[in-house]
C-alpha cells in the first residue's frame, strides 16, 4: 500500500498504532506528530489492540516525559514526540526509564539545540545530548525509513527492554512529503513480540504483586546495580537486527545496523547517519558504477553501537574514512560519531585506515552531492584535512573544504520543479496536493520539500518538487528545475527566481498583466535570463480568478491546474480526476460550495492560461542588492546578504562569535508588502494618536515640532497645528512608513475622526500605495530627521504623549495586524531607552529576534532596549538573573562612588541619592554620570578606572520579562510563580493569545473553555487559568489585566504603574491572534467585545493602594453587558465548535458564561477586600 | 368553538384547515416553536428563507478562515486549527430543520428560498423538494441599485427565474414579491404564466435607518403594523379572480379582522409573522377564532363563499381600490391638531 505523507505522519502512524497512552507537548518540528495523534484520538481511531489511545497534552516536555515514565511503569504502552530543547527537558526521565529497563519509544524530529542562537531547523545536536541516557538510538534518513524504523524501534524495545529514541532529521525528513510504502496493521501485529509485551505488563507496578522502584542506593551497591543492565545492552543490537530481518520478510525492505553502499572494494568510505545519507548514497553508487572505489556506511542503530557489525559493514579494502557528524561538540577531540568510529577501529586487529571527521549540515544547512564530492576529494588528498567542515566558508579557522563544482548527480529522468509563492497564497498546499496526486495516481515516486522565510507576514515560500521513476534519495534542494512557477509577480523583482531554471525550462508566472503586456513589465534581468536559457513562458491572472470565486488570495488550485496542463507527468484526465479527488478530500468537510468553487477554479484556469512570446532584449544583470549606502557597515556587509537570500555565502568571519547582533536593522529591510497604505488627512485629525498606538508595525508615527521646519519640508509633507496647551504653537504630523506598513488597516478601524461631509472618510484612510509611494518615502525620511521627544519630556500616562516618543521596536515580521506587537512597541516607547528585555521563546522571540533583521531599535542617542531570548521555560528566571546582575553592577558602581567620595565631593551624594523613579529622574542621573566621567578623568586611582567602566549602571535599568501564555501559564509557570514571589523589581508582560501561537495554535492553560485548538479538537473542556488571581494572592505584586482595543488609557496607565512600582509587576495583555479565527483588521473590536462580555475583565491591582488603606484591586471595566455567546460566534475558534458539535457547543458556551459570571462575582468581592498585612513592602 | 362556518381553504395544492398560516420568521426556524404553532392550530407553516447568498458567504468565510495563514510559517505549515470532521456549511442546518419539521409535524410544511443565482435557485429548489417540502415559496427580492438596469430587465430576470424553477421541480410554488413594479397586474399575469402557482403579496423589505448616535446605517428588524396591510389589500382586491393564480396576503395581518378583510378581497390564505413574534404562537388561535366569529355572526357559511366577495371585480364601487381612494382620503382627512 502506497501513501504520500510527510515524515512526521509516517512516524506517528506507527507510534499511534502501537501505543496506549501518548503524552505530548508542542515543539517544532515535532508538533505535527502530536497533532495528528490527538486528531486521530478525537476521531476515535483505534490502535492495534482496538483501543483509542489516550492523548494528553502536558505543560512541558519534562511533564510529558514524566507522564511517559508513569505510563510505562504502570505496564502500558506509551510514546511521546519531541525535538531539541524538548528532548533536553526529557533527559532526566530518560535516564530513569532506561535505568529501570522499561520499554518505550520516543520519536524525535532532530533539531538544533539553541546555543548562540535558536534554530528551528535540523541537526543532531539534540539526539547527541541523549546518547548517554541509556536509550537506544535508531536513525532514519528518509520518510520511508522514518516509517519503517519507527516500527522496528517499537518491535525491538519490548524484547530488548531497552527504551528507544527513534530520530529523523527535523524539516528535511519530518516535513518532506514523499511517496512511501505503508505498513498495514497486520504487518505491525506480526512484527510485535506479543510475549515481550505481556512480560512488560507483568513487570508493572501492581499492588497485587508489589515492588518498589526508584530506591536510593548507597556506595555499597549502586555501582554493581548499574552494571547489572549490561547484558541487555549487549543483546539489543541482535534484537534490533532480528526485528529488521522480520521486517524485511514482511515488507521486502531490508535494513541493517549499518548498511553499506558503493564499491565492494572501496578504498575511500564515508560514514554518516540521517538524511545526509541521501546525497552520499547517490554519489557513491554513481561513482562506484563508474569504477571509482568509493563507498559509504550508513548508521542505523547508533546506540548501542555494535562495533562488530560496523566492522563487518566496512570493506576490508578501506584505506581512508571520513566520518560525518551533523552536530558540534566544542572542545572535543572530535564529534561523537567520529569518536565512536575511531574507538571501534582502534580495537580492530590489522591495518587501520586513516580516519577524519567532518561537520556538515548544522541547522539544516544544505548537504549536496557536490559537497560529498568535496569530501572524497579531501580523502584523496595527500594529507586530508582533519577535522573539517563542509558547506560553509570558514575563513577564520580554515576548517572548511574548498567547494568544487561537483555538478548535479540527479538523473535526467527525474522531473524537478520549483515554485515561489507567499505563505498566504496556498502555494505550499497546492504543491503538497500535486505530490500526493502524482504519487497516488502514477508509478512515479514523488517528493515535496518546502522552504519558508523567517517572517510571519508576507512570508515567501519556495517549494521543491521531484518526480522520479525510482525512490528519491535527493535530500537537498532542487538545483536545476525543468519547471519554475512564480506565483507572485512582485517576487520577480525581489528574488532571483530563475537561478534554479534549467535551460529550456517552463516558466509560469501569475500576473495581473496580459500575455501581450507582461514582457514590458518584467524586470530586465528576468527578460535577459529567459532569452539566455530559452525558457517557455506562460502567464495567468490566477489572483483575479480566485478573487472572483470568493477564494480570497488562495490561488493554489488555479496554478496547480496550470502546472498539470503544462507538464505531462500524468495524463490530463488523471490529473483532473486527481485534483477533483484532492479538492474533495481537502475541502469536502468544508462543504459542497467550497468544493464547487475550487473545482471551478481548476476549470477556469485552463481557459485563462496564456503563452508569452519572448522578445529580444538587452542583456540585464541579476537582481541588484538593495542600496544600503547609509546603513552601518555590518548591515551592508552581512545583513544585506541575508536579506537577499544569499546568507549561505557569508563566511565565518562575517558573523559574531557570540550571537550578539546589532539592533535596529529592520529599518533597512523595506519589504513593501502592502498594496494599500494609510493616508493622513490633517484637516480632520484630532491628534488622538490612537492610530500610532495600535499600529502593530510602528508604521504610523507622530511628532510635534517647531514650525520653523516648514521651510525645509517636502511639498507633500502634511502637518497641522498641534492641539493642547503643552504643544501650543507647534506643528504635528502623522506619518506613515510606506515601505514598512503591512496594510493591516487597524489604524483606520480605530480612527475616531470622521469627515462631516463624507462619512466614509476618516483622518486615516487606506489608499493605493503605488501612486504615493515615492512622495511618502521622501516624507518619511524628512519625518525621521525631525527631532524626537524623550520620555522625560512627555506625560507617560497620556496616550497621545507616549505616541510622540520614537518606537524602539519597529517593522517586525509579525503577522499583519498582530495583537501582541502594539504592547511590545509601547514598552519600547515608554521605557526602551533604559530597558533590558528577557524574551521567552515564542512568537515574540521570532518576530523580535529572527534574522536577518531585528526590530528592537535605538533612539537618536543610540540608546534602546537590550534584548535576549534564553529559553522557553526559563524566561522569568532569566529576567530575574538580569535584574540581579544589573543590580550587582549598580551596587559595585555605587561602592566605587562611595570610595571616591573624597574626590567627587557632593557629586557622590547626588549620584547615590538620586530619585530615579521617573523618566526625568533617569535623565538627570545620566547628566550626573556625564559629570562623573569628566571628574574621573582627573582622578588617578584604580577605583576611578574601574568606576569609569561601569558608571553607566548608576542610571536605572528597567527589566521587562516578555513572553506568551504558553510560557507564563504552562512551561514557565514555575519560574513565573517564583519570580512573582521574589518581590524583585522586574516587570512581566504576558502577551496572552490564549494559545501556543508560534507552534501553530495548540491549546495552553490560557485557552478558554469551549475554544477549539489543536490538542483541544472538541473544544477545551476546562476553564482558563486565572493567572492574575494567583499573582494577586501574593499581595505584593502589581497586577494588571489590559486590552488595548477596549481601553487605551488603562493600557498606558498600567504600563506606567507597573514600571513605577518598585517590586514585581505582572501585566496580562489580551492579544488577538490569527489563531482566533478572526479578521485581524477588526481585532480591536474583538478586544472590546471580550471586555464588554466580561470574558476579559480589565483591572489593576496595586499593592501601593493597599499600603494607603484602600482596596488594591480596581476594576477598570463594567460588569458584563453582553452575552458570551455573541462574542463566541464572532470568533472562529468558538464558532467552529458550534458548527461541528452544536449540542456540545451549547453546553460549553453555557459553562463558559458561568465561568465569566463567577469570575466577575469573585472580582467584585475582591474589590471590597482589605488586607491587614503590609504586603506592599518589597525587597529592593 | 363550533360555529358551523367552514374555514377550510386551498393553497398551493394543499387542503388547509383554515387560512391563517404562520409565515417565514424566526419563529418558524426552530422545531420547538414549530410544535407550539401546530399546537396553536397552524394549518401549515412557511419555514424561514434559505438564503443562498448567506449559505455561500458562510461557507467561503469558513474556508478562508481555516486557510488563513496556513502555509505561512515553517512552524505552522498546516495553519492554526485542527481539521474537524465537518463544519456544517451549506444548507445542512436548514435541511435538517425541514426534515425534522416533516417528520415531526402533522401539517404541511412550505419551504422558502431566496436564491442568488439561477443555478442556485434551481439547485436548492430541487433539494428542498427532495427533502420533502410540500410546497415552496420563492422569496424574490431585487433592489435595483444599478441605475443602468431597466424595469423590464428586472421583470425579465424574475420571469426567467420562475420559469427555471418551474422546470426544475414538480411541487407547487408561490412567488413572494414586492410591490415595486410599474404594472403589477400585468406582471402578476406573467408570473402566473411562467409557472407560479401562487403569489404572496407583499414581500416586506427591511428598510435602512440611521443610528444618530453612531452615525451608522441600521439594518434592524422593524415589525409590520396592521396599517401596512393596506397595500396588499388593494392589490389582492385588484387581482382576485383575474389571474390564474392563488393569492396569499402577507404583511400587517395582526388580527382576525385583518384576516377577514384579506379573504373578502380575494386572498386564499393570509400569512402572519409580526403578530406571532409579538404575542407568541398562541395568538394564532385567537386570530382564527375572531375571524371565524365574524363570518359566523354574519351567516357566512364558508371561506369559499366569502373569498373575493369584495374584490375590485365584485364591489359596487371599484374606484375605492384605485387612485381616487388616495385623493378622497386626503380630502376627508381631519387632523387631530386642527
Amino acid at each position: 500500500m502506497r501513501g504520500t505523507i510527510d515524515g512526521n505522519e509516517a512516524t506517528a502512524r506507527v507510534a499511534y498504532a502501537l501505543s496506549e497512552s501518548i503524552a505530548i507537548y508542542p515543539i517544532t518540528p515535532a508538533s505535527p506528530m502530536g497533532e495528528v495523534a490527538d486528531a486521530w484520538a478525537a476521531d476515535g481511531q483505534p490502535n492495534l489492540w482496538g483501543r483509542v489511545p489516550t492523548v494528553v497534552e502536558m505543560q512541558s516536555e519534562a511533564g510529558a516525559a514524566g507522564t511517559l515514565h508513569g505510563v510505562v511503569a504502570a505496564g502500558a504502552l506509551g510514546t511521546t514526540f519531541t525535538a531539541s530543547q524538548g528532548l533536553l527537558l526529557m533527559l532526566p526521565n530518560m535516564y530513569k526509564i532506561a535505568g529501570e529497563l522499561t520499554p518505550t519509544v520516543i520519536h524525535v524530529a532532530a533539531r538544533t539545540v539553541a546555543t548562540h542562537a535558536l534554530s528551528i531547523f535540523g541537526d543532531h545536536s539534540d539526539v547527541m545530548a541523549a546518547r548517554q541516557t541509556g536509550f537506544a538510538l535508531l536513525a532514519s534518513g528518509s520518510v520511508q525509513e522514518a516509517h519503517d524504523l519507527a516500527a522496528i524501534a517499537h518491535a525491538a524495545t519490548f524484547p530488548a527492554r531497552v527504551p528507544f529514541l527513534h530520530f529523523f532529521d527535523g524539516f528535511r525528513t519530518s516535513h518532506e512529503v514523499a511517496t512511501i510504502d505503508l505498513i498495514d496493521d497486520e504487518g505491525l501485529r506480526e512484527l510485535t513480540d506479543h510475549d515481550a509485551v505481556i512480560a512488560h505488563r507483568i513487570r508493572a507496578l501492581d499492588p497485587d504483586q508489589p515492588t518498589v522502584r526508584g530506591t536510593a542506593q548507597n556506595p555499597d551497591v549502586f555501582f554493581q546495580a548499574r552494571e547489572a543492565c549490561n547484558s541487555y545492552y549487549a543483546a539489543t543490537p541482535g534484537i534490533v537486527q532480528s526485528a529488521m530481518d522480520r521486517f524485511a520478510d514482511l515488507t521486502g525492505r531490508s535494513y541493517h545496523l549499518f548498511d553499506y553502499y558503493g564499491h565492494p572494494e572501496a578504498e575511500r568510505v564515508l560514514v554518516i547517519m540521517g538524511s545526509g545519507a541521501g546525497p552520499v548514497i547517490e554519489t557513491v553508487e554513481r561513482r562506484a558504477q563508474a569504477g571509482d572505489k568509493v563507498g559509504a556506511v550508513v548508521v542505523r542503530l547508533y546506540r548501542p553501537f555494535d562495533q562488530a557489525a560496523f566492522l563487518d559493514a566496512l570493506p576490508e579494502s578501506t584505506q581512508r574514512i571520513a566520518v560525518l557528524d551533523r552536530t558540534k561538540e566544542p572542545g572535543a577531540p572530535g564529534e561523537p560519531l567520529y569518536q565512536d568510529v575511531i574507538t571501534t577501529l582502534a580495537g580492530r586487529n590489522g591495518s587501520r585506515p586513516t580516519v577524519v571527521g567532518g561537520r556538515y549540515g548544522l541547522s539544516s544547512k544544505e548537504f549536496t552531492p557536490s559537497m560529498v564530492a568535496d569530501i572524497f576529494e579531501n580523502l584523496g588528498s595527500e594529507v586530508p584535512k582533519n577535522p573539517f567542515t563542509v558547506g560553509i566558508i570558514d575563513d577564520v579557522t580554515h576548517l572548511s573544504l574548498p567547494g568544487g563544482d561537483g555538478g548535479s548527480s540527479e538523473p535526467d529522468d527525474v522531473f524537478r520543479a520549483v515554485f515561489f509563492g507567499l505563505g498566504s497564497d496556498g502555494t505550499v498546499g497546492a504543491n503538497k496536493s500535486t505530490v500526493k496526486i502524482i504519487g497516488d495516481a502514477s508509478d512515479l515516486h514523488a517528493q515535496g520539500y518546502f522552504v519558508y522565510d523567517s517572517k510571519k507576514s508576507g512570508s515567501v515560500t519556495v517549494s521543491h518538487l521531484r518526480f522520479s521513476p525510482r525512490p528519491i534519495r535527493s535530500t537537498y534542494l532542487v538545483e536545476q528545475a525543468q519547471f519554475v512557477g512564480c506565483h507572485q509577480f512582485d517576487l520577480l523583482e525581489k528574488l532571483d527566481v530563475l537561478e534554479v531554471a534549467a535551460p529550456g525550462a517552463t516558466l509560469l508566472i501569475n500576473s495581473p498583466h496580459a500575455a501581450d503586456d507582461i514582457w514590458d513589465e518584467l524586470p530586465p534581468w528576468v527578460k535577459s535570463r529567459i532569452n539566455e536559457l530559452g525558457l517557455e513562458v506562460w502567464t495567468i491572472d490566477a489572483s483575479r480568478i480566485a478573487a472572483a470565486l470568493g477564494l480570497g488570495g488562495r490561488i493554489n488550485i488555479v496554478l496547480q491546474s496550470c502546472f498539470f496542463a503544462l507538464t505531462d507527468l500524468i495524463e490530463a484526465g488523471h490529473a483532473t480526476a486527481g485534483m477533483v479527488s484532492q479538492i474533495r478530500k481537502s475541502y469536502g468537510k468544508r462543504g459542497d460550495i467550497v468544493v464547487d468553487r475550487n473545482i471551478q477554479a481548476m476549470e477556469l484556469a485552463l481557459a485563462a492560461l496564456e503563452r508569452v512570446e519572448s522578445r529580444e532584449t538587452p542583456a540585464g544583470n541579476g537582481a541588484p542588492l538593495r542600496d544600503l549606502e547609509e546603513a552601518p557597515d555590518f548591515v551592508r556587509r552581512v545583513t544585506a546578504m541575508m536579506m537577499a537570500g544569499k546568507g549561505d555565502l557569508l563566511p565565518v568571519s562575517a558573523l559574531p562569535v557570540d550571537g550578539a547582533f546589532p539592533t535596529a536593522t529592520t529599518q533597512w529591510e523595506k519589504r513593501s508588502l502592502a498594496t494599500e497604505i494609510p493616508m493622513w488627512d490633517p484637516s480632520i485629525c484630532i491628534d488622538c494618536a490612537r492610530c500610532a498606538l495600535v499600529c502593530p508595525h510602528a508604521a504610523i508615527r507622530l511628532k510635534v515640532y517647531d514650525p520653523a521646519f516648514t521651510e525645509s519640508m517636502p511639498d507633500t509633507f502634511a502637518h497641522k497645528e498641534a492641539s493642547g496647551k503643552d504643544h501650543a504653537g507647534q506643528l504635528l504630523t502623522v506619518q506613515v512608513a510606506p515601505d514598512d506598513c503591512t496594510g493591516c488597516g487597524i489604524c483606520v478601524e480605530i480612527c475616531p475622526a470622521i469627515s462631516k461631509e463624507r462619512r466614509s472618510h476618516k483622518a486615516i484612510d487606506m489608499v493605493p500605495k503605488d501612486p504615493i509611494l515615492e512622495a511618502e518615502r521622501t516624507n518619511f525620511d524628512f519625518f525621521l530627521d525631525l527631532p524626537d521627544l524623550t520620555p522625560a519630556e512627555v506625560n507617560l500616562s497620556s496616550v497621545r504623549d507616549v505616541q510622540l516618543l520614537p518606537p524602539l521596536f519597529e517593522f517586525s515580521g509579525a503577522c499583519s495586524g498582530c495583537g501582541e506587537t502594539p504592547y511590545v512597541k509601547l514598552v519600547s516607547q515608554m521605557f526602551g531607552d533604559h530597558a533590558v528585555v528577557a524574551n521567552a521563546t515564542g512568537c515574540s522571540s521570532i518576530y523580535g529576534g529572527n534574522l536577518p533583521t531585528t526590530p528592537w531599535a535605538v533612539n537618536k542617542d543610540g540608546r534602546g532596549p537590550a534584548w535576549s531570548n534564553s529559553l522557553f521555560e526559563d524566561n522569568a528566571e532569566f529576567g530575574l538573573g538580569l535584574r540581579l546582575g544589573l543590580d550587582g553592577l549598580q551596587d559595585s558602581a555605587a561602592t566605587f562612588v562611595d570610595w571616591l567620595r573624597p574626590h567627587l565631593g557632593d557629586l557622590a551624594d547626588r549620584l547615590l541619592t538620586a530619585d530615579q523613579s521617573t523618566a526625568e529622574g533617569i535623565a538627570a542621573q545620566r547628566e550626573r554620570i556625564e559629570e562623573l566621567r569628566v571628574a574621573l578623568e582627573s582622578i588617578d586611582v584604580p577605583a576611578a578606572r574601574s568606576l569609569s567602566e561601569i558608571a553607566d549602571h548608576l542610571a536605572g535599568r528597567s527589566v521587562w520579562i516578555i513572553g506568551g501564555d504558553g510560557w507564563a501559564y504552562d512551561i514557565g509557570f514555575g519560574g513565573v510563580d517564583h519570580v512573582l514571589a521574589s518581590g524583585r523589581n522586574v516587570n512581566l508582560l504576558v502577551l496572552d493569545t490564549e494559545v501556543y501561537s508560534n507552534t501553530g495554535g495548540q491549546a495552553s492553560k490560557a485557552t478558554p473553555r469551549a475554544a477549539v485548538a489543536k490538542f483541544a479538537t472538541g473544544g477545551k473542556r476546562t476553564p482558563k487559568k486565572d493567572l492574575g488571581q494567583i499573582a494577586m494572592s501574593y499581595g505584593n505584586v502589581y497586577v494588571a489585566q489590559i486590552a488595548m482595543g477596549a481601553n487605551l488609557t488603562q493600557t498606558v496607565k498600567a504600563f506606567a504603574e507597573a514600571e513605577a512600582y518598585p517590586g514585581t509587576s505582572l501585566i496580562m495583555a489580551y492579544s488577538p491572534c490569527i489563531a482566533h479565527g478572526i479578521d485581524m483588521r477588526g481585532q480591536l473590536d474583538h478586544q472590546k467585545a471580550a471586555v464588554e462580555t466580561g470574558y476579559w475583565p480589565l483591572y489593576r491591582y496595586d499593592p501601593a493602594r493597599e499600603a494607603h488603606g484602600d482596596p488594591g484591586l480596581k476594576l477598570d471595566s463594567r460588569p458584563p453587558s453582553r452575552p458570551f455567546v455573541e462574542f463566541a460566534r464572532s470568533e472562529g475558534r468558538f464558532a467552529m465548535l458550534e458548527r461541528n458539535r452544536p449540542k456540545e457547543a451549547e453546553e460549553l458556551f453555557a459553562q463558559a458564561q458561568r465561568d465569566i459570571n463567577d469570575r466577575w462575582h469573585v472580582y467584585e468581592q475582591m474589590v471590597e477586600l482589605h488586607r491587614t498585612a503590609e504586603y506592599a513592602e518589597v525587597e529592593g | 368553538m363550533t360555529t358551523g362556518f367552514d374555514m377550510t381553504t386551498r393553497y398551493l395544492g394543499l387542503e388547509l384547515a383554515h387560512p391563517v398560516v404562520p409565515s417565514s420568521s424566526p419563529l418558524t426556524g426552530d422545531i420547538d416553536h414549530l410544535h407550539e404553532l401546530v399546537e396553536a392550530g397552524a394549518p401549515a407553516v412557511v419555514l424561514p428563507s434559505l438564503f443562498e447568498e448567506q449559505v455561500i458567504h458562510e461557507a467561503l468565510s469558513v474556508h478562508r478562515s481555516l486557510d488563513q495563514a496556513s502555509g505561512a510559517t515553517p512552524e505552522a505549515p498546516e495553519g492554526y486549527f485542527p481539521e474537524l470532521d465537518t463544519y456544517n456549511t451549506g444548507a445542512g442546518g436548514y435541511l435538517d430543520l425541514l426534515t425534522a419539521a416533516k417528520q415531526e409535524l402533522s401539517i404541511p410544511v412550505i419551504a422558502s428560498l431566496n436564491g442568488d443565482s439561477f443555478g442556485g435557485w434551481t439547485l436548492y429548489a430541487r433539494i428542498l423538494q427532495d427533502r420533502g417540502a410540500d410546497a415552496l415559496e420563492l422569496n424574490i427580492y431585487h433592489i435595483a441599485a444599478d441605475a443602468d438596469m431597466t424595469g423590464s430587465a428586472v421583470e425579465a430576470m424574475y420571469l426567467k427565474l420562475v420559469e427555471s424553477v418551474r422546470d426544475a421541480i414538480e411541487i407547487p410554488f408561490a412567488v413572494k414579491v414586492g410591490p415595486y413594479f410599474s404594472s403589477l397586474g400585468s406582471f402578476a399575469h406573467k408570473l402566473s404564466s411562467a409557472g407560479a402557482d401562487g403569489l404572496v403579496l407583499f414581500n416586506r423589505f427591511y428598510q435602512p435607518d440611521l443610528d444618530l448616535d453612531s452615525l451608522h446605517v441600521k439594518r434592524d428588524l422593524d415589525l409590520s403594523r396592521p396599517s401596512d396591510a393596506r397595500l396588499a389589500l388593494r392589490w389582492i382586491g385588484m387581482l382576485a379572480g383575474r389571474i390564474d393564480c392563488e393569492l396569499g396576503a402577507t404583511t400587517g395581518i395582526h388580527s382576525g379582522s385583518d384576516v377577514v378583510k384579506m379573504l373578502l378581497v380575494g386572498a386564499d390564505v393570509t400569512m402572519m409573522a409580526a403578530a406571532l413574534l409579538l404575542n407568541g404562537p398562541g395568538h394564532l388561535r385567537s386570530v382564527v377564532e375572531e375571524a371565524t366569529s365574524w363570518f359566523a355572526e354574519r351567516d357566512y357559511v364558508s371561506v369559499t363563499q366569502a373569498r373575493g366577495s369584495m374584490s375590485h371585480e365584485h364591489v359596487s364601487d371599484p374606484s375605492g381600490f384605485e387612485r381616487a381612494n388616495y385623493m378622497k382620503a386626503l380630502t376627508n382627512y381631519a387632523p387631530d391638531w386642527a
